[in-house]
């Protein structure tokens, strides 16, 4: 006698799922022309799934025969993932008709591996996990050779799959070591297995390392970053920045979900991992953007150097660490997606440009635009009363709370390294003669999403949304320690 | 009058003349002329509100007054603002020098005169928030917020090396402010608040701790103070900025080193401040006298003034750690006169720059003939900056050697041969510039003072004088409050005396 599981608290993801078959059924049906209709659809779904997110938010169910786990956590992560998703799309439609690429299987992909992250961040099973991410993964690979006449664009998509294959590779070896030592998939089988008292077995701990790699690839951590920087130069645009932002979320919540959920018990042992994933992904992330000339290569580092920070609350191993991550990954969305938006607006009469010189004299041929470019710059840097500064504050403040005192002071070090290359795009802006100035119209949805973006960025300091979202993160976080 | 939040109006009407300053439109010249006045108008109304808190202040409490608390980021981080007798001194200071930064700028800039004044707009706001902050983490984002607009104000309407200078003012600072944010999260967690008043009240941190917290902060007040050897940035800083934004660079950013010490390392890190006092004090006697050599050797007027500037600031230093009433009222009262004296001085510079568009010492020289009421003014400054009594200069510098030469006569008779070369630099560059024969062309057709620049020196003369004269004025303001500070420093080292057997053996992280 099979019970039907409870199928409420996955109801976005039903709803995403649904709703990508018949978006693709409506592309193919009206054709190439239909990508504005198919696009905008593809927003109101996702907003559909925000929608059906908020309900159960404050609620901990587990459905799916334990497969599948539906808390505040994942509430908050689903929301920022289905925000940046919606986004993306908002900001890619011009791009790609102007570029050619009109094709309305854009969104469709975009709902696809939106639907992928949404199940990564409400795994509770190793299967669910592996299930989740390559969903996720394969509408990822053909979004990066989106542009198929392209030679960079085409190596990049196969780049990413022979990489990301290998990386799901080790994540599903792991996970089968893990089963093998622990006799369950389930995280809660897991953590009552390797619940701390007496030695954790050998095997347990070479899963746990292969499946870190496997998801240290997918928030391309350091060592396991250097599909990075390809990828997102080879990719369009607006694929990158899909890429940058909605994917980083979705892998960093599941980071967390996977260490909180499966191995409490033994965060002493991964903790050591993640700090020197974190350490060397800060460094990596400052010095190697320094000497980029692309502008999509530097915001490859510079989301690099982010994911050491967003790991620094990780690797904290406390409540106060994942809120911090929650935090972090909010303002991470609010300055990338704008920065992005604005890159995306780079173009020229012969076609969009990604050079970072081309940006010369920005301020004084667009000086909206390079307002809005230097306030995301300055954020990512930290600075006050800018938004990026509240990320790095409340990451340092977890980290110096479980004794990493020393990696918070490398993390400030490796902010003013990654200083120099913030400021270098502001001082190209502001201080040098003017290039031949951009087009004039970037498209309504660009120019609306950077507004927005800068806004948020500027005023984050207002008590009224600094407080609520560290509360709001605060909540979040607690529901994964009950 | 005194349930109004005056500090956040002084502190934010300058944002909001910022945001007005957005509205102009028109063609280039149009938008230029308003938006001078809006500033003009913005910073002298933020001056005349910054002087109600002077008329009300109670100076016989050491008190924060005029406090405002209000919830922001969760239960124990809160937006505070408050003034005691050591702060409203440097809000006033702020709030007095903006006008004539605008006013020293109405011709000098003629590109991009909108994004000018707003960045110096919000620069003052940032400015008066870090002197009004109650709370480490306001503290930090008005602080560490300055960077941004100081970095354009250089970048876009500096000299010729302006990329290098503002990169290195940037990064500098930002290394420093970066350790002591991260000593802020330390007291956050170990004190369990981060509330300033309540910081200042009671010993919080172990004598092990404080030390390394003390080294975070000093590493920020250092950089910006400057403190020898971390000083390098402020020549080519002052070099390449604006003649207004030298104002301010001199006038108050410096003043926040000065002030953190004040704030944070002597009242919350005694022991450490104890401890570390001599090396503060080799650090600022190296910075008198070697500064002072390498000023002799200057061709550039600014920079000449700019190493004077890390001069004088080693007596700051020397006064405020000497932690007697005379050393530490001696160096606030010597960071206000150099806000004065300098800022004044980096005007002189500006008005010949304006005229000749060089700042090469030799170009000049025998201006007393055609421009008599330009080297009287000069001579002015020239001797409050020398410290000649009956000028601010002197007062500051007395009381810094009078409190010192309790402590150590070595270091005094060191510091005052600071004031010898002091005198040589200045004099020197008085006569190169001032005085000899006017042999040369262009330096013949040059106009003396303006209207406009004649209503810049005014005031300020009047301040050098009032301040060397009737010092009192300040002086009492301040009186309680350092006080305070001293008694509350004596008890600590007392009682970290008393206690040392107890805790001799790690019984302290």
């Amino acid at each position: 006698m099979t019970e039907v599981p409870a199928l409420l608290p996955a109801l976005p993801e039903i709803i995403l799922a649904v709703g990508a078959l018949a978006l693709l059924m409506l592309g193919v049906f009206s054709g190439e022309k239909s990508l504005r209709t198919v696009s905008a659809l593809a927003v109101l779904l996702l907003l559909a799934a925000v929608a059906a997110v908020l309900p159960g938010y404050h609620d901990t169910v587990v459905t799916f025969g334990g497969m599948f786990v539906s808390d505040s956590f994942g509430g908050f992560c689903k929301i920022l993932i289905l925000i940046g998703s919606a986004i993306s799309i908002i900001i890619s439609v011009d791009y790609l008709e102007r570029e050619n690429l009109k094709r309305f299987e854009y969104p469709v992909l975009i709902v696809l591996a939106t639907l992928g992250m949404l199940m990564m961040v409400s795994s509770n099973d190793l299967i669910a996990l592996y299930i989740g991410l390559e969903t996720q993964s394969l509408a990822l690979y053909v979004m990066a050779a989106f542009s198929r006449d392209s030679a960079r664009s085409t190596e990049a998509g196969l780049k990413y799959f022979v990489l990301g294959a290998l990386s799901s590779g080790m994540l599903l070896y792991g996970s089968s070591l893990i089963y093998g030592y622990t006799g369950g998939t389930s995280f809660e089988q897991i953590a009552a297995a390797v619940s701390g008292d007496g030695p954790v077995p050998i095997g347990v701990l070479l899963g746990l390392v292969f499946v870190l790699s496997g998801l240290a690839f997918k928030v391309s951590a350091v060592p396991f970053h250097m599909w990075t920087p390809d990828v997102y130069e080879g990719a369009p645009t607006p694929v990158t920045a899909f890429f940058a932002v909605a994917p980083k979320i979705a892998a960093m919540a599941l980071f967390t979900r996977t260490m909180f959920g499966a191995f409490p018990e033994i965060a002493d042992e991964w903790q050591q991992i993640l700090v020197f994933l974190s350490i060397a992904s800060m460094i990596v992330g400052a010095v190697f953007a320094i000497v980029q000339t692309n502008i999509k290569r530097l915001m490859a580092y510079s989301s690099i150097g982010h994911v050491g920070y967003a790991l620094m609350g990780l690797a904290a191993a406390s409540p106060d660490g994942v809120k911090a991550v929650l935090i972090y990954l909010a303002i991470y969305l609010a300055m990338n997606v704008g920065a992005f938006a604005l890159i995306i607006a780079m173009r020229r009469k012969d076609g969009a440009t990604e050079s970072i010189a081309d940006l010369s004299g920005l301020s004084q041929s667009r000086p909206a635009m390079a307002f809005a470019l230097a306030v995301f710059m300055f954020s990512l840097a930290g600075i006050p009363p800018l938004a990026g500064f509240f990320g790095k504050f409340y990451v340092f403040i977890a980290a110096i709370e479980s004794d990493l005192t020393y990696l918070a002071v490398i993390g400030a070090l490796a902010s003013t390294v990654s200083a120099f290359y913030y400021l270098r795009i502001v001082k190209i802006m502001y201080f040098d003669e003017p290039a031949a100035p951009f087009d004039v119209h970037p498209g309504k949805g660009i120019v609306a999403v950077a507004l927005t973006s800068a806004a948020i960025t500027m005023l984050f300091a207002f008590p009224v949304i600094v407080s609520r979202v560290q509360a709001i993160a605060g909540t979040a976080a607690q529901s994964l320690f009950q | 009058m005194t349930d109004w939040p005056i500090l956040s109006l002084v502190t934010f009407l300058p944002l909001l003349g910022a945001l007005f300053a957005l509205v102009p439109r028109g063609d280039e010249a149009v938008v230029a002329r308003n938006v001078r006045s809006i500033a003009l108008l913005t910073t002298g109304a933020t001056f005349v509100l910054s002087l109600l808190i002077w008329i009300n202040f109670d100076s016989s409490t050491a008190d924060f007054q005029f406090v405002e608390e209000r919830a922001w980021l969760g239960d124990t981080i809160h937006f505070r603002m408050g003034v005691d007798g050591i702060s409203m001194l440097f809000v006033i200071l702020t709030a007095f020098l903006m006008p004539f930064c605008i006013l020293a700028s109405w011709e000098a800039i003629q590109k991009r005169v909108r994004e000018y004044m707003i960045a110096f707009l919000l620069l003052e706001t940032l400015m008066i928030g870090v002197f009004c902050a109650l709370d480490l983490v306001l503290f930090y984002l008005f602080f560490e917020g300055a960077l941004i607009p100081m970095f354009l104000i250089i970048g876009v309407w500096g000299g010729a090396r302006k990329i290098y200078a503002s990169f290195k003012f940037f990064l500098y600072t930002l290394v420093g402010s970066l350790l002591m944010l991260l000593a802020m999260i330390t007291i956050y967690i170990h004190a369990g608040t981060t509330s300033i008043p309540e910081l200042l009240t009671g010993d919080h941190f172990a004598a092990g701790l404080q030390k390394w917290m003390w080294l975070a902060f000093f590493a920020s007040f250092a950089v910006k103070m400057p403190m020898w050897p971390v000083h390098t940035w402020l020549p080519d800083a002052h070099v390449e900025a604006p003649t207004a934004g030298s104002v301010i660079l001199a006038g108050v950013l410096l003043k926040m080193g000065g002030y953190g010490f004040l704030r944070f390392s002597l009242p919350m890190f005694p022991v450490a401040s104890d401890y570390f006092a001599p090396l503060v004090f080799a650090l600022s006697v190296i910075a008198v006298i070697y500064t002072s050599l390498v000023a002799l050797m200057q061709q550039d007027m600014k920079k000449l003034i700019a190493y004077s500037s890390v001069a004088h600031m080693g007596f700051v230093t020397l006064g405020l750690f000497v932690m007697n009433p005379q050393g530490v009222e001696g160096g606030i009262f010597q960071m206000l006169s150099h806000g004065i004296v300098s800022g004044a001085l980096f005007l002189c510079v500006g008005v010949v720059y304006d005229r000749l568009h060089t700042r090469e010492i030799e170009r000049y020289g025998g201006l007393v003939n055609n421009m008599p009421r330009y080297a009287l003014v000069f001579m002015i400054f020239t001797m409050a900056s020398v410290g000649l009594p009956g000028t601010s200069g002197f007062v500051g510098e007395f009381l810094v050697l009078a409190g010192l030469f309790q402590v150590d006569t070595v270091v005094t008779a060191l510091a005052a041969t600071g004031l010898v070369l002091g005198a040589a630099y200045m004099l020197w560059l008085y006569r190169k510039v001032i005085f000899g024969d006017l042999s040369k062309d262009d330096l013949k057709r040059m106009l003396d003072l303006s209207l406009r620049e004649k209503l810049i020196f005014a005031p300020l003369i009047a301040v050098v004088f009032w301040m060397g004269i009737f010092p009192g004025a300040f002086l009492d303001v301040m009186h309680v409050s350092v006080d305070n500070l001293l008694h509350n420093y004596d008890t600590a080292i007392a009682a970290h005396e008393a206690g040392r057997p107890a805790v001799a053996e790690g019984a302290h992280p």
